[in-house]
C-alpha cells in the first residue's frame, strides 16, 4: 500500500508541476517507442541510450511480436508510435508494404553487415541482432524416456519422439512462422510440407508464444521444445537442465530491427535514436544477449550459446517470406490446426 | 430529471450500442476497408479449422453446464435442506472462485495434472491439455454463479407442500421429484444458461490449458493478435454472440414465466434432522471444498517454488514481476486503481440509472430502450466488447478517440461489461420501496433529489455496497474485454497473468494470480464488516416492531 500512496502522491506532484511548467519550457523530448525486446532488457537499453542522449526520454510500449505488430497495424490510420526499436524484420516489411515507415539512412549505416538493413535506398529499417531458431532438449526428461539427442531437423521426425515435442503455432507466433518459412526454404516447398507432415505426428501441442516451448522444456513439461536460442540460453543460465541444439540442415532466423514511423511529430529525436541504434556501443549492448549482431566483427561469444550459429544461419529470403506469409499460414492452418476434435 | 434519463441512456448508446455496430460493420469489410457483404462469413464457414471451434465450444459449454449444475444443485441442497454443521464456512469456500481470474484454475491444473504434475497419475494417461482441462477449469470458475442461483431457488420452498406430500405417504424420492425439482426448475434453467454462457465465452481457461483444442474465444484472440486479421476477428465475434445471445433470450423468457412461489401464507421450510442424510451431505460439502481450496493452495505453492520441478525450495523469486512480461508490479497497482474507479463511478452510474428508470415519469420510449440496453451486456462476451471498442474508439474520425489507450477506456469497458447484474441488483432494491415516498415528497413540495439523498440512498445502502463490491472484484479479475484495450501505461494484473503464462513464465503468473485473489478477498472481508456495521445503522427499521 505504501507504494500506492507514493504513486498517488508523486502523480499529484507531477501534475501540479506539469500545470506550472506547460508553456514555459520544452527541454526534454519524449519518444514513444514500440518494442518486442525482452522485458528484462528494456531498462538497460534506455539507460545506455540516455548515457549519450540524456535529453530524450523513451516511453516503452512492449509486447510480444504478434501483439506489437497487431497494435501498429490497428493504429495505421492514427499512429501512436514515434520509433519501432526491436521488432521482427518480417513485421517491419509488412509495415513497409503498408507505407507506414519513413525511409531513413542512419549515420553509420555502412558499418552494418549487408543483410542487416532493408534493400531499398534509403532503407526503411535497419537490423540490430539476429534471433535464431534452436531446439531445447531437457536432458533429464530425455534420459527418463530414453530419447536420443537429435542432431538435425529430420531427426525430429523419428517416431521415438512422438508426443514429446512442442513448437509455436505460426499463426500466433513470429518464431513459429520463422521455423515454417525456413523449412520451406531448406527442404523446398514440397519437401518442407512433407517434413512438417511427419513432424506433426510427433508434436504434442502447438503454443501461442515462441519462447514457451523452450520454457516448457526447461520445466520438463515437454522433453523437447522448438524455440529460439536466446530463450534457451536464458533458461539454461537459470539452472534448467537444457541442451541447446542447432540442427545440422541450418536454422531459420529473423532480425530485431529499428524503424521510424511515418508521421512522427518528433522526427529529430527519432533520428537521433535510430542513429544511436546502429552505433558500435549499441551493437555491443545487443551482443550481451545475442550472438549475431549487426556489426558482426564486434561480436563476442555469448555464454550458453552454441558458437557455430553464424555459419548455420540459412540465407533467409525475407521478401519472399513476407509476400507469401498469408498463403503459408492458410496452408499450415488447413493442414495442422484442425488436429483436435472433441474427444467424446 | 428527464435530462438525466437521457444522459444515462446516451452513455449506454456510446459505450455499448455504437461499438457493437462498428464491429458488425467491420465484419463485412475486407482488409482494405471495402464493403464485401457476407464474403467474410462465407470464407469463415469454408475454413474447417474455424468451424470445428463452434463444435468444440458447444461441447465444452454443454458438458460444463451438466457437471456444474449437478455439483451446484447437490451443494445447494446440502446448504438448504440438511442440518449439517459449518454451513457458512462451506458457503464462503464455494464463493472463492469468484475472486480469481479464470486463468488461475488452468494454472493449478497444470501443476496437478501436467507432465510434471503432482498427481498426474490420476488422469490414467489422459492429457490435461484440451477439453478435460478446460472443462474442469470452467466447472471451478462457474460453480459459485450456479450455486447462488440454485440456493436462492431452494431456499424459498413452502413447507406446506412437503407436509401435504408426507401426509399422502409419498416416499422421499417421490417428494424429491414431484415437489423439490418442480419448485426449483426455473432456478435450474436459469443456472444452466448462466453457466453455459460463461463457459462458452470464457477465454482464460482455454488459453491456459486448452492446448490445441480451439474454441471460439481463443479463435478471436488468434485472429486478432496472431494474424492481425481484424475482419475475421469480427466475424468470429459475431458467431460467438449467437449462442450467448440465444442463451440469454431463453433465460429471459423463462424468467417471465416464473410466478411467485412464496405467497403470503407460505410457511418457511425448516429441514429436520436425519443423521445419515446430514452426514452424507457433510461429506459431499467437504469433497467440493477440498477441490476448491486444493486448487487455490496449489497455485500458492506454485508461486513460491523456485524452479519447479527441479528446485523445490521456497522463496519469493517469482514475485519479481518487473523482470517479466506483463508490466511488472505497476500492473498490480494499475489494477487496483482501475477497480477502484470502476467501483466508484460504476456504482454511481448504475444506481442513478436504475433510479431514474424506476421513478421517472413519461419518456416511455427512452426508458424502454434503456432497459433493453441495460440487459444487453449480459449477452455480449467480454472479448467481443473489447474488440468492438478498438474499432469504435480508435477510429480517427471518432471525437472520443482521445480515450483510446487511457485508464478511462478500461474503466468504461469494465463498467459496461458488468452493467446488467449491477443494474438488476439496484432495480430489485428500488422496487422494494413504495412509490408513495415520491408522491408524499411531491405533495410536500420537496425536490426529487431530496427524497433521493434522504430516503432512497440510506434504504438502499446494502444494495449499493453490493454493487460496488461486485464491480471491484470483477474489475480485478476480468481479462476478456481489457485484453484488447490496455496500453503500456495501463497494464493490468489479470492481463499480466495471461501474458506471463503465454511467455511460459507460469510460476510468476500463479504468483500474480494469487495477488489478485488476496486483494479481492481482503476487499470482500472489508465489505462484510462494513455492511454489518451499516446494516445495524440504516436497516434497523426492517425489523422494528410497529407501535
Amino acid at each position: 500500500m505504501d507504494r500506492l500512496s507514493q504513486r498517488i502522491r508523486s502523480g499529484l506532484i507531477g501534475s501540479a508541476l506539469a500545470l506550472g511548467l506547460v508553456g514555459i519550457t520544452n527541454a526534454g523530448t519524449e519518444l514513444t517507442v514500440y518494442t518486442a525486446v525482452e522485458a528484462e532488457d528494456l531498462k538497460k537499453y534506455a539507460a545506455r541510450f540516455n548515457e549519450d542522449h540524456p535529453g530524450i526520454k523513451i516511453n516503452w510500449v512492449r509486447d510480444s511480436t504478434g501483439i506489437v505488430t497487431a497494435k501498429l497495424l490497428a493504429e495505421k490510420e492514427n499512429p501512436r508510435a514515434d520509433v519501432i526499436w526491436g521488432l521482427a524484420a518480417t513485421s517491419l516489411l509488412l509495415m513497409k508494404g503498408e507505407g507506414m515507415l519513413m525511409p531513413y539512412a542512419p549515420a553509420g549505416l555502412e558499418k552494418l553487415d549487408g543483410k542487416f538493413s532493408d534493400k531499398s535506398s534509403p532503407p526503411s529499417w535497419t537490423g540490430m541482432d539476429a534471433w535464431v531458431a534452436a531446439v531445447c532438449v531437457n536432458t533429464v526428461e530425455a534420459d527418463k524416456h530414453n530419447l536420443p539427442t537429435p542432431a538435425s531437423w529430420k531427426d525430429l521426425t523419428n517416431p521415438v519422439y512422438q508426443g514429446h515435442l512442442a513448437m509455436p503455432n505460426p499463426n500466433s507466433s513470429g518464431t513459429g512462422f520463422l521455423d515454417v518459412s525456413s523449412w520451406l526454404q531448406i527442404f523446398g516447398e514440397d519437401g518442407g510440407w512433407a517434413f512438417m507432415d511427419q513432424l506433426h505426428e510427433n508434436i504434442d501441442h502447438y503454443t501461442h508464444s515462441g519462447s514457451k516451448p523452450c520454457k516448457q522444456a526447461a520445466r520438463g513439461e515437454v522433453a523437447i521444445g522448438i524455440s529460439f536460442a536466446f530463450r534457451g540460453a536464458k533458461s539454461k543460465a537459470k539452472g534448467a537442465p537444457l541442451e541447446i541444439i542447432i540442427p545440422s540442415e541450418g536454422i531459420g532466423w529473423d532480425m530485431e530491427a529499428t524503424a521510424i514511423v511515418k508521421g512522427t511529430k518528433n522526427l529529430d529525436a527519432a533520428k537521433t535514436l535510430v542513429d544511436w541504434s546502429v552505433t558500435e556501443k549499441a551493437n555491443q549492448m545487443y551482443n550481451e544477449g545475442y550472438a549475431v549482431i549487426g556489426i558482426q566483427r564486434l561480436a563476442k561469444p555469448v555464454k550458453y550459446f552454441p558458437d557455430n550459429i553464424p555459419e548455420m544461419m540459412i540465407d533467409n529470403d525475407f521478401e519472399w517470406a513476407a509476400q507469401n506469409r498469408r498463403r503459408i499460414l492458410a496452408e499450415w492452418q488447413s493442414r495442422y490446426d484442425s488436429k483436435s476434435e472433441p474427444k467424446s | 430529471m428527464r435530462l438525466f434519463v437521457v444522459v444515462i441512456a446516451a452513455y449506454l448508446v456510446v459505450a455499448l450500442a455504437l461499438p457493437l455496430y462498428a464491429m458488425l460493420s467491420k465484419s463485412m469489410l475486407d482488409p482494405d476497408g471495402l464493403f464485401i457483404g457476407l464474403a467474410n462469413y462465407v470464407a469463415y464457414f469454408r475454413t474447417p479449422a474455424l468451424v470445428y471451434s463452434i463444435k468444440n465450444s458447444l461441447f465444452v459449454g454443454v458438458l460444463t453446464t451438466l457437471i456444474t449444475v449437478t455439483i451446484a444443485f447437490l451443494l445447494a441442497y446440502a446448504l438448504t435442506r440438511s442440518r449439517m454443521p459449518a454451513k457458512p464456512a462451506f458457503k464462503t469456500i464455494a464463493m472463492i472462485p469468484i475472486l480469481v481470474p479464470s486463468l488461475l484454475p488452468g494454472i493449478a491444473l497444470i501443476y496437478l495434472f501436467g507432465r510434471q504434475g503432482l498427481i498426474n497419475g490420476m488422469l490414467f494417461g489422459h492429457d490435461i491439455y484440451g477439453p478435460i482441462g478446460i472443462i474442469i477449469a470452467e466447472v471451478f470458475f462457474t460453480l459459485p454463479h450456479a450455486l447462488i442461483i440454485i440456493t436462492t431457488a431452494l431456499s424459498i420452498a413452502d413447507a406446506r407442500l412437503y407436509e401435504a406430500a408426507i401426509s399422502l405417504r409419498a416416499s422421499r424420492t417421490r417428494i424429491f421429484f414431484t415437489v423439490t425439482i418442480p419448485g426449483v426448475r426455473y432456478g435450474l434453467i436459469s443456472a444452466a444458461f448462466v453457466v453455459f454462457t460463461l463457459a462458452v465465452t470464457d477465454f482464460g481457461a482455454p488459453k491456459v490449458i486448452g492446448g490445441d483444442f480451439n474454441v471460439l474465444a481463443t479463435d478471436i484472440y488468434k485472429q486478432v493478435i496472431g494474424q492481425q486479421n481484424f475482419s475475421m476477428g469480427a466475424v468470429v465475434s459475431v458467431v460467438l454472440l449467437i449462442p450467448a445471445g440465444l442463451a440469454f433470450l431463453v433465460d429471459r423468457i423463462v424468467q417471465k414465466k416464473q410466478v411467485a412461489l412464496l405467497s403470503t401464507r407460505a410457511v418457511a421450510l425448516v429441514p429436520s434432522r436425519h443423521r445419515r442424510f446430514d452426514n452424507l451431505m457433510l461429506g459431499y460439502a467437504i469433497i467440493v471444498s477440498v477441490f476448491i481450496v486444493g486448487m487455490i493452495s496449489v497455485c500458492q505453492y506454485a508461486a513460491l517454488v523456485k524452479f519447479y520441478p527441479y528446485d523445490l525450495s521456497l522463496g519469493f523469486t517469482n514475485y519479481q514481476f518487473d523482470l517479466m512480461d506483463g508490466g511488472g508490479w505497476d500492473s498490480y497497482f494499475n489494477s487496483i486503481e482501475m477497480a477502484t474507479y470502476t467501483a466508484v463511478f460504476g456504482t454511481v452510474l448504475v444506481f442513478c440509472g436504475a433510479y431514474l428508470v424506476e421513478k421517472a415519469q413519461g419518456l416511455g420510449v427512452v426508458r424502454g430502450a434503456f432497459q433493453f440496453l441495460a440487459m444487453l451486456p449480459m449477452a455480449v462476451p467480454g472479448l467481443v466488447l473489447g474488440l468492438a471498442y478498438i474499432f469504435f474508439f480508435n477510429s480517427p474520425t471518432n471525437p472520443l478517440n482521445f480515450l483510446y489507450h487511457t485508464m478511462a477506456i478500461l474503466v468504461i469497458s469494465t463498467i459496461t461489461h458488468f452493467y446488467t447484474v449491477s443494474h438488476l441488483t439496484a432495480t430489485t432494491a428500488l422496487k422494494q420501496m413504495d412509490a408513495q415516498f415520491e408522491s408524499v415528497a411531491a405533495s410536500l413540495k420537496q425536490p426529487f433529489y431530496r427524497t433521493f439523498f434522504r430516503v432512497t440512498i440510506p434504504v438502499c445502502t446494502p444494495a449499493i455496497l453490493d454493487i460496488s463490491i461486485y464491480l471491484f472484484v470483477n474489475a480485478m479479475t476480468t481479462v476478456s474485454a481489457v485484453v484488447f484495450l490496455y496500453s503500456p501505461h495501463t497494464t493490468l494484473a489479470s492481463v499480466a497473468v495471461l501474458n506471463m503464462d503465454d511467455a511460459g513464465d507460469i510460476a510468476p503468473a500463479a504468483a500474480m494470480g494469487m495477488m489478485i485473489f488476496y486483494t479481492a478477498a481482503g476487499v470482500k472481508i472489508l465489505h462484510y464488516l462494513l455492511s454489518r456495521g451499516i446494516e445495524a445503522k440504516t436497516q434497523a427499521w426492517r425489523s422494528a416492531v410497529p407501535t
